[in-house]
């Protein structure tokens, strides 16, 4: 599964009305787990709908498991799940019918379909709620029942949008584990969008970040950490700027952060005891000293504040 | 797996027919609209004009039950094309309408309301096979009152009556058959349209409701103002009035030429699905 091209962007391009809402998005994405982040109006949303085939391209391809979206949509859509942002529920019927009617609709049979559907529900910990009514359910409830429905058949590739909205802090952290269950069982690749770094953080390998319908980053998370140069951060009581210039001055990078806090790139022949050394040498007190590596966060400010994106 | 087995598992069972998944959506909104106990008892009702038309026919072939109630057989109505015409004229725009008034309205709207399309149409089946199941649910339910007991009691006729009396009068089961299946489709795409315009349920019965009503009332004002009969082109049941006569070969006192009824139906179906075309969709691009 993982080692399948899973989804390959070629020069995608998506226009409303003539504005360009996704511009010459080329990328592979092979992750087990793919982020998608950017700000509200960068693309998303439409990116999965184009995915999923609602929309057609106004330039370039899309494939997923090496169909094309748009003329193979018809095979690749029994492989796949989707739940989406929005409240989408069916009135008047019972969560297990809800469940086991998408179930069908994705080519299950009857009886698969039905044990199916009461399977996914304990899964998502909606089994004592099946037999109510979705109106009945609360949000957190609901987003649960939207995940039921899109893994009842075992799609092979999954994309949930914003899962975790205005879900409780115990309802998200049972969303991600689920999320995360379901990527480590290899039966399915995730395509996960959010504004939520954290979510993406804790459940993805790969990430691409959109700016104005452009790839503004897109690379395998755990390399680009990685990749990322260690740095120290320092926690200083004295003349901060007096100790950075005398760091600086046997070859480390140093930038304040925070009266009183800086962050350092130490190079090959410089060892935290120079800086000690320093720092008494200099009557400054070291408080705390870390070693840090970018996080998402940083890459994804990083990402927003070029103007050409980093891919 | 047992329900109890709180595990991500993928399926590799049996896959069901592509081209068979639309009749999933009529199968799950017949259970829907069965969960109604006035629906139902409505949907028995609709039998009784059949089975009142079956002892009809069965009282005309059995002169020994007719001199029991004391009738003669002269005195009944004959079974012919005009009785015909009549039992699906009561089936179809009395029961079939109200039927359509109480379904159709309730068929798109929720899923429209409650953003259900983006589930529906990520998966193996197309906005016309969603359509197409839609209207299926209505369609099933409306053949159920009608064409099915309409041909069922004119071959009941022809049996007792001789199969001479079907080689004679084939064009009447026809008619059944032709006739049912037009309104059938103008009534259901009709009600589908009138859903997917309104988003709730009752708004969507008053605006199919109104559009009935009000289409004959603006055809009286057309005729009246300008001196002519094609106001009635505005009228559904004068249309069907008009096509029906044409194929049951009876008086049915229609008001229109069968070429205008016809256009005029084919306009209305036209729009119908033009509106279903425009709504239906799994995202709206906000302008």
């Amino acid at each position: 599964m993982t080692d399948s091209p899973g989804i390959e962007l070629q020069g995608l391009g998506v226009r409303f009305g003539g504005r360009p809402i996704l511009q010459s998005l080329t990328a592979r994405l092979s992750g087990r787990a793919i982020g998608l982040l950017g700000p509200n109006g960068a693309g998303k949303t439409t990116l999965i709908n184009t995915l999923l085939g609602f929309h057609p391209p106004s330039e370039g391809t899309a494939l997923m498991h090496g169909h094309d979206v748009v003329k193979g949509s018809a095979a690749l859509r029994g492989t796949i799940g989707y739940m989406p942002e929005s409240d989408s529920f069916i009135a008047g019927i019972t969560a297990v019918r809800f469940v086991r009617m998408m179930g069908e609709l994705s080519g299950l049979p009857k009886e698969a379909a039905l044990e199916r559907a009461h399977e996914t529900l304990q899964y998502v910990g909606l089994g004592e709620a099946r037999y109510r009514t979705l109106e009945g359910f609360s949000l957190g409830m609901k987003q649960m029942a939207k995940l039921a429905q899109a893994i009842v058949h075992a799609p092979k590739i999954l994309f949930l949008d914003e899962p975790t909205n205005g879900l409780d802090p115990p309802a998200r952290a049972r969303m991600i584990r689920l999320v995360k269950e379901i990527r480590d069982s290899g039966q399915a690749q995730i395509v996960l969008s959010s504004h939520l770094l954290r979510d993406v953080e804790e459940c993805c390998d790969e990430a691409l970040v959109l700016k104005d319908g452009k790839i503004a980053f897109h690379g395998n998370l755990e390399e680009e950490r990685r990749a990322n140069k260690k740095f120290l951060q320092v926690e200083t009581r004295g003349d901060e700027r007096a100790f950075a210039a005398a760091a600086e001055a046997i070859g480390c990078t140093c930038a304040l952060i925070s009266p009183g806090r800086l962050k350092m790139v130490l190079p090959q022949q410089v060892a935290v005891l120079d800086l000690y050394k320093i720092a008494a040498s200099q009557a400054i007190q070291i408080r705390r000293l870390d070693y840090k590596r970018d996080s998402l966060q940083d890459i994804f400010l990083k990402a927003m504040e070029e103007p050409r994106g980093r891919v | 797996m047992a329900v109890y087995d709180r595990r991500y598992r993928g399926y590799d069972g049996p896959i069901t027919a592509l081209n068979a998944r639309w009749m999933v959506l009529p199968r799950f909104a017949w259970g829907q609209v069965f969960k109604a106990r006035l629906f139902a008892v409505f949907f028995t009702i609709c039998f009784v004009w059949p089975v009142v038309a079956t002892l009809w026919i069965y009282l005309h072939h059995n002169l020994k039950a007719l001199a029991t109630m004391g009738l003669d057989a002269s005195t009944l109505a004959p079974v012919d094309a005009t009785f015909f015409a009549t039992f699906m004229g009561v089936q179809c725009f009395v029961f079939g309408g109200l039927l359509a008034l109480l379904v159709g309205p309730g068929l798109v709207s929720p899923d429209l309301a409650n953003g259900a399309l983006p589930l529906f149409l990520s998966r193996p089946i197309t906005r016309t096979g969603y359509a197409v199941g839609k209207m299926a649910t209505l369609a099933v339910l409306i053949s159920l009152i009608t064409w099915i007991p309409g041909l069922f009691l004119f071959f009941l006729q022809s049996w007792l009556e001789g199969w001479a009396w079907l080689a004679a009068n084939a064009r009447v089961g026809f008619a059944i058959v032709v006739g049912a299946g037009i309104w059938i489709v103008t009534i259901s795409l009709l009600s589908m349209a009138a859903s997917a315009l309104a988003r709730r349920k009752v708004i969507a019965q008053t605006y199919l409701l109104g559009g009935i009503i009000f289409g004959g009332i603006a055809g009286q004002v057309v005729n009246q103002m300008f001196d002519t009969k094609l106001g009635f082109a505005f009228a559904l049941p004068e249309l069907m009035h008009t096509v029906w006569e044409g194929l049951f070969q009876v008086p049915l006192s229609a008001q229109l030429t069968p070429l205008v009824a016809w256009l005029a139906l084919a306009i209305i179906c036209g729009l119908s699905i033009g509106i279903l075309a425009r709504k239906l969709k799994a995202f709206e691009v906000v302008k």
